[in-house]
């Protein structure tokens, strides 16, 4: 299934489309419907009701598609927060793509709500035009933006856990992304007579987002699996998957800009996308440095051991 | 992929965590990179051996339990977990056992093994040579054939040996053809330092202890039962035990655990006073174990499944080293200015911070093992 979704996303999302979604109307990639099709909207709902039947290991692995892809869309906000909160009848429906919905993070500035069709506000859903949105542009030209005139009241833990570890699955394939787009760059590239991958100062930056890369992603596969059996230490799994995820994608990004030289710091050269998706993302549903303060919370002022958590 | 510990895991667990509250020295034994310590260990090796704790994941034929990789993870977190000393036999059971499953005789296996599992003979590496260290290859030792009395004779200096001014054995390579450069035409001995010829000097190291040795041999006899693998065919030997030293073997994630939960404790307990932005360090090194502990599992759970270990291994090296320097580090920004300290209950930290810094030097600096990421894992062009 993830094969199958990496395939998809090459042929269906290349840059081209992730681009176009900057200036079109919707900031999307008109993929919803096939999204819906292949499972990876309802990759959380029942089979029963027209969903995949997976659970949160699946759900990460696909996002960590999503992410290298950059798709453009509300896709965990529909697939991994609302979803699982949807009254059964509207699950089919959810799954199949034929609704989208999006859901207003505790920073009030919800993404693609102007096109959805219900938002997440405060635990209920409401139409858009219930709410009163104010638009902004994003330095992701992809993620339309719309700011409630008061964020929500209240913190649902459990989607707001489910929210952070799709979007550092996400993280994780970005940075994953930037990384592999930096080393057939610096293979190619020839200064002093030589691929700039052969020196020794690139070749030590691009190890750096190999290692951040590395410890990253299994904090996220462990946060997914301790969702998946309501672990009693989730949230304090999420946070450190989210924390580390971010890391990875920022110096993944730092990294990439300084190894593709000026070409890079173009937009007409495809870096930026990824780039500016990644520095969006690192800090939405809660940035590293507000992840580690939770888990400090939870180890530091109670008496956790690293064998019980 | 499943991450839960089965039953019998549960169990393994359970059963060395009660010998190991029962066993484990108190008060703690004096550094083993010091003589007193050292003979104080091998006790504590012969007590973990006789009670088939030392080896668990060899075969029982040689004192181990036959236990898989998670078994020997789960020992190894319930092992630094109980505050056990540290492991003065480990360069023999980590770094040469595995060559000698691998690539030993059956006569070398049931020579060695036990006696090195029980700490009767202790193992120390010869890689390092004066102007041999990152680059290994340019290994000067000599090492020339012997006929009549059928083996070779070796000269030469190694350095930088672990333990060596304690330990009984060495192994190391040596060039066997003079003719042959760089990575060919080395072999891989095993040495007995108390033979005639070896000259050892113990070397103080920055932490105090006389943890080095520098080994001088002079036309030392070794006989061609003591070759490791084929004559000539050592950098190959050699590069099998170096996989395992950077990779699963050398610094099981249950080390760094226990240090990040003593770390959390230290920070309890010095909270009011410290540095406010110490915090966020001390729950950073609390993350970095945990994030060493799952990437290992899920490496685990890939080599149970028939996978080998290759380059990542590199990664792994460098993780666990700079993890260790940032977690001392912490630990003394805690402490503060009593932190210099080398006497009383915190004096732990300093030695530990000194031990720290050795990481990213030996075992393949951390620049090497960059690159070695960079060009194996990665794929960018060599020079």
């Amino acid at each position: 299934m993830r094969d199958a979704v990496r395939t998809f996303l090459e042929h269906e999302c290349p840059p081209k489309v992730v681009r176009d979604a900057w200036t079109n109307d919707t900031g999307r990639s008109g993929l919803w419907r096939r999204l819906g099709e292949m499972g990876v909207l309802g990759v959380l709902a029942p089979e029963a009701r027209g969903g995949f039947g997976g659970d949160y290991l699946d759900l990460v692995l696909l996002f960590e598609e999503t992410g290298r892809a950059a798709l453009p869309e509300p896709i965990v906000e529909h697939a991994a927060v609302a979803l699982p909160l949807l009254d059964n009848g509207r699950v089919a429906a959810a799954a199949a793509g034929d609704l989208t919905i999006t859901v207003v993070p505790p920073s009030g500035l919800v993404p693609y709500a102007a096109g959805a069709d219900l938002v997440l506000y405060d635990g209920e859903f409401v139409e858009p035009g219930a709410l009163s949105l104010q638009p902004h542009e994003s330095v992701d030209g992809s993620r339309r933006l719309c700011a409630t005139a008061t964020p929500p009241s209240s913190t649902n833990v459990a989607a707001s856990d489910r929210a952070a570890l799709g979007v550092a699955a996400q993280l994780v394939g970005l940075a994953d992304r930037m990384l592999t787009m930096t080393v057939d760059y610096a293979k190619e590239r020839q200064q002093f007579g030589v691929p700039i991958g052969s020196f020794q100062a690139v070749k030590h930056h691009l190890a750096n987002v190999a290692l951040a890369l590395e410890f990253a992603r299994p904090l996220v596969y462990r946060a997914a699996w301790s969702i998946a059996r309501s672990d009693d230490a989730r949230s304090v799994h999420v946070g450190m998957a989210k924390a580390r995820a971010s890391e990875a994608a920022l110096i993944a990004g730092r990294v990439a800009l300084q190894v593709h030289g000026a070409i890079g710091y173009t937009t007409e050269y495809d870096l930026h996308l990824f780039l500016k998706r990644a520095w969006a993302l690192a800090a939405s549903w809660g940035d590293a440095a507000r992840h580690v303060d939770r888990v400090g919370r939870a180890i530091l002022d109670t008496d956790m051991t690293p064998e019980e958590q | 992929m499943d991450l839960t510990f089965t039953e019998e895991e549960q169990a393994f667990r359970a059963e060395a965590r009660t010998w190991l509250e029962a066993n484990v020295p108190r008060p703690a034994l004096p550094s083993g990179d010091t003589r007193e310590g050292f003979a104080l260990h091998k006790e504590w090796e012969r007590a973990l051996f006789d009670a088939r704790w030392a080896v668990v994941s060899w075969p029982q034929e040689y004192g181990g339990r036959d236990a898989s990789l998670m078994e020997w993870l789960i020992f190894e977190e319930e092992y630094y977990r109980a505050g056990a000393p540290q492991r003065v036999t480990q360069n023999g059971i980590f770094l040469l056992a595995p060559t000698l499953f691998e690539l030993g005789t059956k006569e070398q296996r049931n020579r060695i093994l036990p006696r090195m599992a029980s700490a009767e003979e202790t193992w120390c590496q010869g890689w390092s040579e004066p102007n041999a260290g990152s680059d290994l290859a340019g290994i000067k030792s000599r090492a020339v054939r012997d006929e009549a009395n059928g083996g070779w004779r070796l000269s030469g200096q190694k350095t930088w040996t672990t333990r060596g001014a304690f330990c009984d054995r060495l192994f190391g390579l040596f060039r066997s053809d003079p003719d042959a450069e760089r990575h060919r035409g080395l072999t891989y001995f095993l040495v007995d330092l108390h033979a005639e010829g070896v000259t050892v000097r113990p070397v103080e190291r920055l932490d105090g202890d006389e943890g080095f040795a520098e080994v001088f041999l002079e036309d030392v006899f070794v006989s061609d039962r003591d070759v490791l693998g084929a004559v000539h065919d050592g950098w190959r030997v050699a590069m099998a035990t170096t996989g395992s030293e950077r990779g699963l073997t050398l610094r099981s994630p249950g080390r760094f655990m226990a240090a990040a939960a003593r770390l959390a404790d230290l920070y309890r307990a010095h909270a009011d006073h410290a540095d406010p932005t110490v915090r966020d360090s001390v729950v950073r090194a609390w993350i970095d174990a945990d994030a060493y502990r799952w990437q290992t599992f899920w490496t685990v759970t890939r080599l149970m499944d028939g996978g080998r270990t290759g380059p990542e291994a590199s990664l792994v090296k460098i993780f666990w080293s700079e993890l260790d320097v940032r977690l001392h580090e912490t630990a003394l920004r805690l402490l503060g200015s009593r932190a210099e300290l080398v006497d009383g209950e915190d004096a732990g930290w300093m030695k530990g911070w000194e031990f720290s810094l050795s990481g990213p030097i030996y075992a393949g600096t951390n620049e090497i093992q960059r690159n070695v990421v960079a060009e194996r894992v990665l794929g960018l062009p060599r020079r």
